[in-house]
């Protein structure tokens, strides 16, 4: 029989490009534009969630409704991550958490930054810090950082 | 409800961390030869195959089709299913449809994975959405920290009683052949291990396991021909709910997975679950998970489940088992892990687990667990549904 078990090497790399929609849009613009986030309300269970949803999930009718959130809000959960993979958007150690804008009852997730990760707790107040070169994209934040 | 359903037989691979002496197509087989075998049947009894796998895992998009030779459904219906992390779980669950609608008696479900051969990481990164969660998503390991890092915040639970998840499944994969990780470690251990995601250690953490499993289904007619030991498939469902993981992680114990055993419960007349279920094996990736979920399961109180489990009440001799086989923090073939999870409650129920065989087993609860954050739970038993 064999002594050496034969692996063959490949890759895969596929361009996408992934429509954000009407409603993406308008969030990305406002973002990239104001500095701004918006966020969408439900009309009959008042839901206001971002990122912005032009259904609402449960009553399942249609969203028309845009409110301001934020900038500022609190740190739900965190995690610092340690271990290095190409898919990651910054090297380790960073940490990444689930940001409650004020007025929005939904998360946002992104990174955590202008302060020691050890430093980090949850239910910590945090505002966004922009870039100043924005494409109108969730990294036109550079991360959230604690409130002063 | 549909036709009464049996698992008659069950078949896994020898699981590794790289089986470089197959390729996929040999791994299947080697899982369903095994199935076959142990239902006494032959390829022909076959009526169809439902088969899945995560296609970013291994760059296959058509498994039904290209594994033909290793899953046995020359000239047969073959459907493909994939939901993710729950696939293996869905494919049970599939399986199961075809037998209940009357249309099938014989089906053969497979479920399977060569982590080796890709990228885990940057595989699994498409279950979060491509422009509002991908460009800030820490991969699978730090998304399931968040959760864990917000439980702990809320019930006071230390990364200690976390490690005693890892510490009962390793401890149990000894008695599993099949399992990929056989070796004991302790609570130290786990501790002392190196960070991966704070709250989650290298430890806490399930490995990246090549192989795969397969089960038969059978209506009641052909059982009766095949076996005196079936496994009856008593309940199943499916729960989703969130969309994005900022959601799922502020949500405390699993709802969907709750939703899913309520439901199972409800339509079983299960009042007491922690007394009535005999076994559970769990779709655990991480020991917090594993804390976590055990409160989705309604055996205790919300923030409960760390007293049950240093209690013991979850070990082999506990009130209630959870993963006599080692669970996925000892064996994690992806598009295989829940299907195992269905065929190791099916073997608990059948008498056929060997040296972690739980004695008396008549019911066993199967979970299976995709993304963010979906869950299928299925019920087996030993007395024929009603
Ligand atoms: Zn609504």
């Amino acid at each position: 029989m064999v002594n050496e078990e034969i692996v063959y090497h490949g890759r895969i790399k596929v361009p996408y490009s992934w429509s954000v929609g009407e409603y993406g849009s308008r969030f990305f613009y406002e973002l990239k534009e104001n500095k701004k986030i918006w966020a969408t309300k439900c009309p009959k269970c008042k839901k206001v969630f971002t990122p912005p949803r032009k259904t609402c999930p449960d009553c399942f009718v249609p969203i028309g409704e845009w409110v301001e959130v934020g900038p500022n809000g609190t740190l739900i959960t965190f995690t610092i991550v340690r271990y290095s993979a190409q898919i990651h958007p910054i090297p380790p150690p960073f940490a990444i958490g689930i940001i409650q804008l004020d007025r929005a009852e939904t998360g946002l997730v992104h990174l955590i930054g202008g302060v020691e990760v050890e430093g980090i707790r949850s239910g910590m107040r945090v505002k966004p810090a922009f870039k100043e070169d924005r494409g109108g994209s969730l990294l036109d934040i550079s991360y959230f950082e604690p409130v002063e | 409800m549909g036709q009464r359903v049996a698992i008659v037989g069950t078949g896994q691979t020898d699981h590794k961390s790289s089986r470089k002496d197959v390729n996929g197509v040999e791994l299947i087989q080697e899982a369903t030869a095994r199935a076959l075998e142990d239902a006494g049947l032959r390829r022909q009894d076959i009526d169809a195959v439902v088969i899945g796998n995560m296609d970013h895992f291994e760059g296959i998009n058509y498994v039904d089709m290209w594994s033909i030779d290793g899953n046995g459904g020359l000239h047969k219906p073959v459907m493909k299913v994939t939901t993710g992390g729950t696939t293996g779980t869905t494919v049970a669950i599939a399986g199961y449809y075809h037998v209940a609608s009357g249309l099938f008696d014989t089906v053969l479900a497979i479920g399977w994975e060569k982590n080796s051969e890709s990228d885990t990481t940057a595989a699994i990164i498409t279950c979060a959405d491509p422009f509002w969660e991908r460009p800030t998503f820490g991969g699978a390991v730090a998304g399931l920290a968040g959760a864990a890092c917000e439980y702990m915040h809320r019930y006071g639970i230390t990364e200690r009683d976390a490690a005693l998840i890892a510490v009962r499944d390793r401890k149990n994969a000894l008695k599993n052949p099949y399992a990929h990780l056989r070796k004991e470690i302790t609570v130290e251990d786990v501790l002392n291990s190196p960070m991966l995601a704070y709250p989650i250690k290298l430890l806490d953490m399930c490995p990246r396991s090549d192989g795969a499993c397969a089960i038969v289904f059978a209506s009641e007619d052909k059982t009766k021909c095949i076996t005196d030991k079936p496994a009856w498939v008593h309940q199943v469902s499916s729960r989703h709910n969130f969309t994005f993981f900022t959601d799922v992680e502020r949500a405390g114990r699993m709802p969907t997975l709750y939703e899913a055993c309520m439901d199972i419960y409800k339509n079983e007349g299960i009042k007491n679950p922690l007394h009535e279920l005999d076994v559970v094996e769990m779709y655990v990736p991480s020991s917090f998970a594993g804390l976590v979920w055990i409160d989705a399961l309604g055996v205790c109180d919300e923030g409960g489940a760390a007293r049950l489990v240093s209690d013991g009440v979850t070990e082999m001799d506990g009130e209630l088992p959870i993963n006599p086989s080692g669970g996925v923090i000892s064996t994690n073939c992806i598009g295989a892990t829940g299907l195992i999870r269905v065929a190791e409650a099916a073997m608990q129920i059948s008498g056929k687990a060997g040296e972690h065989q739980i004695d008396g087993a008549e019911l066993a609860l199967a979970t299976g667990f995709g993304g963010c954050q979906w869950s299928d739970v299925l019920l087996i038993g030993s007395s024929k549904p009603n």
